[in-house]
């Protein structure tokens, strides 16, 4: 029974690992808090079970997703890039507005995929069982990603992340950076979406409500256990992050927490995280006036 | 090489007070020139050369690069033919990737980025010959992250990136004013070194009248968005900084005591 559980929950922190790929890509690697991805994971999710409901092929609908998502970003691009809008508005706007698309493709607000052909299902046929699939996936994914910042267009978008005046004084187009690093990024968090759905059995329009948070958290908890520096490095550390992450709540469901206190946990976990080198810094000024205090003689 | 005709650069802020940055200036800057350009606070000088480097577009006036009207431009696409070095050491270059990476994009300047990978062993080799003239040990620590490097180490590597793929113009602008004076020196020469061997056409923004008159073989003076004083060599040659100052008086029409302070 536990260890169903915890092959169920690695399962589900190797699927979302794809979405913290897509999550690194754009806060970590393009300094761009990206919240388009609350409504890219449900977009991915409900394109491809609207094709799996409708009876069309999984495979297609994952292509689809992923294209889905790609335009999602584009769009976020588009408007922080073109139309100067802020990166954080930009991607607001876009979930925004992806919450009623996403209602659109479905028709209703919720897909099951019961009794359906999924791509899960496929592979099942021959002996892949999800954690495997999720596995292959997810590596294949992890090892293009780190092949493509390689690259010379790798190179640019990372130097794009990093200070803007570099690229463009080398002849990169920044904006076209931005497009396209919000293009793939949002690309893998539909990947994601679309795979969660048909792994968990259904779509649901609001299945992508913190999606962002579960993503970061993620990204930093990762970080924070593997502490190698290098491009490789920060990739798998999203992923173990992810699975980690996906543990920590199983851990607190077990301890007795309700599923709904799960996104008030993962706040503060991200919380803590991002503000641990701050927190540090207010303790040890505190002990330093505390030793000080002491120094000076009583009367 | 450069030619600028009738360029007007107008700054607007906030509540609609318009500031002239740049009032008209004409300028030709032939093949193989290295030209100082000084002048006071808001004289114009940072602004001719972003202008010139695309950052913003201007009200009127054109622009050519050998020959070619860039003035529309946009700046990604200009950088193509000019390399730039900045005052702020941080700015040229991207701290959390490697030298060699910082170095393969400079190699690649105007290139559209493709699939490739940025960095190969072919590049590596060349990469090590170039930094070896820098003379700072740079040579051996290609895949160490920018961001480790002092302040004088990145200016230096700047002027590498903004020098390797030989621009057609390069621009420099107050590149020594943020390192300590011995840092200063150590670039500055090696920006001479770089120029004449690569027989670079280069503007060069100082504050430093002494630097204005050594480095190059040409001087101008801008104030309040005019080019005022355009001196060459062979004349230039003789110049001495109190020359300029004087020139500076005489020609802008105020008590010398102020613009000493001013231009200094």
């Amino acid at each position: 029974m536990l260890w169903s559980a915890l092959v169920g929950t690695i399962e589900q922190g190797l699927v979302y690992g794809i979405m913290a790929l897509g999550v690194y890509l754009t806060f970590r690697v393009l300094d761009f808090p990206d919240l388009t991805v609350d409504g890219s994971f449900p977009l991915g999710a409900a394109v491809a079970a609207k094709i799996i409901a409708d009876g069309g092929n999984p495979f297609w609908g994952v292509c689809l997703a992923i294209v889905a998502g790609c335009a999602a970003g584009l769009i976020t691009g588009v408007l922080n890039a073109k139309l100067k809008i802020s990166g954080l508005l930009s991607g607001i706007l876009t979930m925004t507005a992806l919450y009623s698309v996403n209602l659109r493709i479905m028709g209703r607000a919720n897909i099951p995929l019961l009794r359906k052909p999924t791509v899960i299902n496929w592979f099942g046929q021959y002996g892949l069982t999800p954690w495997m699939f999720f596995i292959v996936v997810l590596i294949l994914t992890k090892l293009l990603l780190d092949t493509f910042l390689k690259t010379e267009v790798g190179f640019a978008l990372r130097a794009t992340g990093d200070n803007e005046q570099m690229p463009r004084s080398c002849g990169v187009s920044t904006d076209s950076m931005k497009l396209l690093g919000l293009s793939l990024s949002n690309a893998l968090v539909a990947l994601s979406g679309a795979l969660v759905a048909q792994y968990q059995g259904f779509a649901d329009v609001g299945m992508g409500i913190g999606t962002v948070v579960a993503g970061l958290a993620s990204v930093i908890v990762g970080q924070a256990l593997v502490r190698v520096n290098g491009l490789g490095w920060a990739t798998l550390g999203a992923i173990v992050g992810s699975i980690v992450y996906r543990l920590a709540i199983f851990g607190a469901l077990r301890l007795g927490l309700e599923p709904t206190d799960l996104r008030l946990i993962t706040a503060v976990l991200v919380v803590i995280a991002l503000s641990g080198p701050s927190l540090q810094s207010i303790w040890e000024k505190y002990l330093r006036g505390k030793d000080h205090a002491a120094d000076i003689p009583t009367l | 090489m450069l030619r600028i005709s009738q360029l007007c650069k107008i700054f607007t802020s906030g509540n609609g007070m318009e500031q002239t940055a740049l009032d008209c200036v004409d300028l030709h800057v032939g093949p193989g020139d290295f030209v100082t350009i000084i002048g006071s606070n808001g004289a114009g000088k940072s602004t001719l050369l972003n202008a010139v480097a695309g950052v913003y577009g201007v009200e009127q006036g054109r622009i050519w690069i050998e020959g070619q009207d860039v003035t529309l431009w946009p700046e990604h696409r200009r950088a193509a033919l000019i390399g730039r070095v900045f005052q702020d050491p941080m700015i040229g270059t991207a701290a959390s990737m490697t030298i060699e990476e910082n170095l393969a994009m400079a190699l690649k300047r105007g290139c559209r980025p493709g699939l490739r990978f940025g960095v190969n062993q072919q590049n590596r080799e060349h990469f090590q010959e170039l930094l070896s003239l820098l003379d700072l040990g740079l040579e051996n620590r290609l895949k160490e992250p920018v961001g480790l490097l002092s302040g004088g180490q990145r200016q230096a590597l700047t002027l590498l990136m903004a020098t390797v793929s030989s621009p057609k113009i390069l621009l420099l602008d107050e590149h020594t004013a943020a390192l300590d004076p011995k840092t200063a020196e150590q670039i500055g020469e090696l920006t001479r070194k770089i120029v004449a061997s690569r027989r670079l056409t280069a503007l060069m923004v100082t504050h430093n009248l002494q630097d204005a008159l050594e480095f190059g073989n040409r001087t101008l003076m801008m104030d309040r968005g005019n080019v005022i004083l355009d001196v060459r060599n062979p004349r230039r040659a003789k110049m001495t900084v109190d020359d300029l100052l004087e020139q500076f008086a005489s020609l802008r029409g105020k008590r010398l005591l102020d613009d000493r302070a001013l231009l200094a």
